[in-house]
């Protein structure tokens, strides 16, 4: 029975990815995400694993590509505009089919942006982020322990199906101290040998290549087929969710993240207003639970509300899941804002009691 | 006595892979290609050496020799090394990248792998021009030299000046060997193998950060025959990047 | 005496052993491979003029010739 510690959230990432087996970060400083390379290049060299710091976010990620290429566990950590720098290292990972764990602890943006909390980066985490046909499995923790959990989760993934994983925080989580338990997580998994790796022949009968080049077109739509199979395995067994008060609200709440966290608190203050709202917290952005909405269409009155820190992103996908059966509609804050309960169920209340 | 029981005195090294190339007639590339792998096979490490593939003419270099390979993005190598040999401190890892590749868009990745002294080899292949995507201008680009992206010859107002790359990273406290050598002829091919074997077995020996910048042909995109390339090689290049020695640790070592 | 063998179907016809030869016995024979290139060789009645010095073969970058002693 493992004991609680309190702990910054950037620092349990980088305590979850050394029990995980993570065997080499390579980082870069940006804010709000800078602690994560400072506990790692703390406790690295301590316990003999690889601690770097890059010139660059793109440096990072093409060490990461080098590192994971050759089958070790690798870990990187970013935030929004050093997640775009990265965008060429991740289509290349996920092009030559690497598995390696990338952070990214959101910022408000576009641009330079701000350093205070956002939700503006679900576009480009999960419709690919980088050129060409691919995605990630993308994991959005709402709390310190989901972050250290999902963590150990992200590098079996990429392992189980040779992918970048990606764990989109925002700043708040980062920045929060929670009691954390780091559980001893113990996989049902059968993780397959790293028989690609190109890691030095040493008697191998052929040589291995570590590419995402294909210049026969042939050989390339063949590659993208088996890249399509790879995800439509994901979609059909990593998918996760969690349901609060959905079976008979009359509006349910849509959110992820720190955003999540308050629209349960939205949900207790509505119920003291004999208001009855439910959530869909989507834990995997990438594969978004699209069975969460089949599952609670029929039970919503007024439709879903989605909640986000930003102009509307994820709200997108709540309108292909939802297909037109319910009305959607969307608040959100932007900016470094963090919407507060009381202006939720300000928007919840118009919708539920205006009759729209 | 059958020819194929004589005793040989060259042959194909088994550090390449026994395939046709796609370069160009008489495009240096296949040579230096050759001594990596004759080096790869002298010193005992194909078996350990992991290499990694630029973006340019020799983006396919992956196919080509007999070692592990990465392609990495246009300019990355160095950090692709870097991963690949902090997470393999035990396996001998070389880049293998043009001029486009490693002074323009991977300069500071360069730079970067040079400052931390990796312990890698870089192989620096520089014709001056950027061959792959026909003949435009690089950052080794003479003044005055005529390519697809300065027809009118590069105008140093316009287009500053070429870079010494060697003689930029031998400034750096963390680079231990850097030589400039060309493959202009056959003395020349000598030197130029026996610099990547010493850059080779300083990276055996956990030394770095090393390079070989290697001055070579692109006989299509000069628009000159083999003979013409090699001269021109000779008269303009050569002056402008000058051969020899630009840092060498191990003499300090020595003293 | 020493022996040159070219591999014809790798020949490029690029000339490069052809200008590093010092004894100058390597020319360009008068068959097509199969790329359409003139391979490069020594007419038989030269090779005994080959000193084993292989600049050819260092010269190559197509891995066409082995040199026997």
């Amino acid at each position: 029975m493992s004991e609680k510690v309190l702990m910054k959230g950037n620092e349990a990432i980088g305590e979850a990815a050394i029990r995980a087996n993570c065997k080499c970060f390579f980082g870069y400083p940006i804010t709000p995400q800078t602690e994560v390379a400072a506990y790692m290049a703390k406790k690295m060299p301590t316990i003999g694993r690889v601690f770097l710091q890059a010139e660059s976010e793109i440096a990072a990620i093409n060490m990461i590509y080098g590192a994971a290429g050759t089958g070790v566990r690798c870990m990187t950590s970013s935030s929004s505009p050093g997640i775009s720098l990265k965008a060429e290292g991740i289509s290349y990972i996920a092009g030559a089919e690497l598995p390696c764990v990338i952070i990214n602890i959101v910022r408000g943006g576009p641009g330079l942006g701000g350093i205070q909390p956002a939700q503006s980066d679900y576009f480009q985490a999960t419709k690919g982020g980088a050129h060409g046909d691919f995605h990630m499995p993308v994991y959005a923790p709402s709390s310190v322990q989901e972050m250290v959990d999902y963590i150990q989760e992200a590098f079996d993934v990429a392992d189980a199906y040779r992918t970048p994983v990606m764990i989109m925080g925002d700043g708040m989580l980062g920045q929060m101290m929670e009691p954390v338990e780091f559980k001893e997580l113990k996989s049902e998994r059968v993780l397959p040998e790293k028989t690609w790796a190109a890691n030095g022949r040493m008697g191998r009968e052929h040589h291995n290549v570590i590419n995402s080049l294909f210049l026969k077109t042939e050989a390339l739509e063949e590659h993208n087929n088996h890249l399509g199979r790879k995800y439509d395995a994901i979609k059909k067994n990593e998918v996760k969710y969690e349901l609060m008060n959905t079976e008979d609200a009359e509006l349910i709440l849509v959110a992820y993240g720190t955003t999540a966290r308050i629209c349960k608190n939205v949900i207790k203050l509505a119920k003291e207003k004999g208001v009855n709202l439910g959530l869909i917290r989507p834990i995997t952005l990438w594969p978004y639970p699209q069975e969460a909405f089949d599952l609670t269409i029929g039970n919503t009155k007024h439709g879903y509300l989605a909640v986000e820190m930003s102009m509307g992103q994820m709200v997108e996908d709540v309108r292909l899941s939802v297909e037109g059966r319910k009305p959607v509609h969307f608040y959100g804050r932007s900016g470094g804002m963090i919407p507060t309960p009381d202006e939720i169920l300000v928007k919840a209340m118009e919708i539920v009691g205006g009759n729209k | 006595m059958e020819v194929k029981d004589r005793p040989i005195l060259f042959k194909p090294t088994k550090g390449m892979l026994d395939v046709p190339t796609h370069y160009c007639p008489g495009c240096t590339h296949g040579v230096i290609h050759r001594l990596i792998g004759e080096v790869m096979e002298e010193l005992d490490i194909i078996d350990k050496t992991i290499g990694v593939a630029p973006v340019g003419c020799s983006v396919l270099a992956y196919d080509y020799f007999a070692c592990d390979m990465f392609e990495a993005a246009h300019g990355r190598a160095p950090a692709v090394a870097t991963g690949i040999k902090r997470a393999n401190p035990d396996k001998i890892v070389f880049t293998y990248q043009g001029d486009g590749d490693l002074a323009a868009i991977g300069t500071a990745e360069g730079v970067h792998a040079a400052a931390r002294g990796e312990q890698i080899v870089t192989i620096f292949v520089n014709n001056c021009i950027y061959g792959m995507t026909g003949g435009q201008m690089a950052p080794t680009t003479l003044p005055g030299q005529k390519t697809e992206t300065s027809p009118y010859g590069r105008d140093v107002a316009t287009a500053g000046y070429p870079i010494r790359f060697s003689e930029m990273l031998a400034q750096l406290d963390g680079s231990y060997y850097i030589e400039r050598v060309s493959v202009d002829k056959v003395a020349g091919v000598a030197k130029t193998k026996k610099a990547i074997k010493k850059a080779f077995q300083n990276a055996i020996d956990g030394k770095g950060f090393n390079m070989v910048e290697v001055l070579s042909i692109c006989p299509t995109n000069w628009g000159l025959n083999t003979e013409e390339s090699l001269n021109w090689l000779r008269e303009s290049m050569i002056p402008y990047y000058p051969l020899g020695v630009k840092k060498d640790l191990s003499k300090e070592e020595a003293k | 005496m020493p022996k040159v063998v070219f591999r014809e179907d790798r020949c490029k016809s690029c000339g490069q052993c052809v200008i590093a030869c010092p004894v100058n016995i390597i020319g360009f024979t008068d068959r097509l491979n199969e790329k359409g290139y003139r391979p490069a060789g020594i007419p038989a009645e030269l090779m005994e003029k080959c000193i084993g010095c292989t600049s050819c073969g260092r010269m190559c970058p197509d891995l066409v010739i082995t040199v026997y002693k």
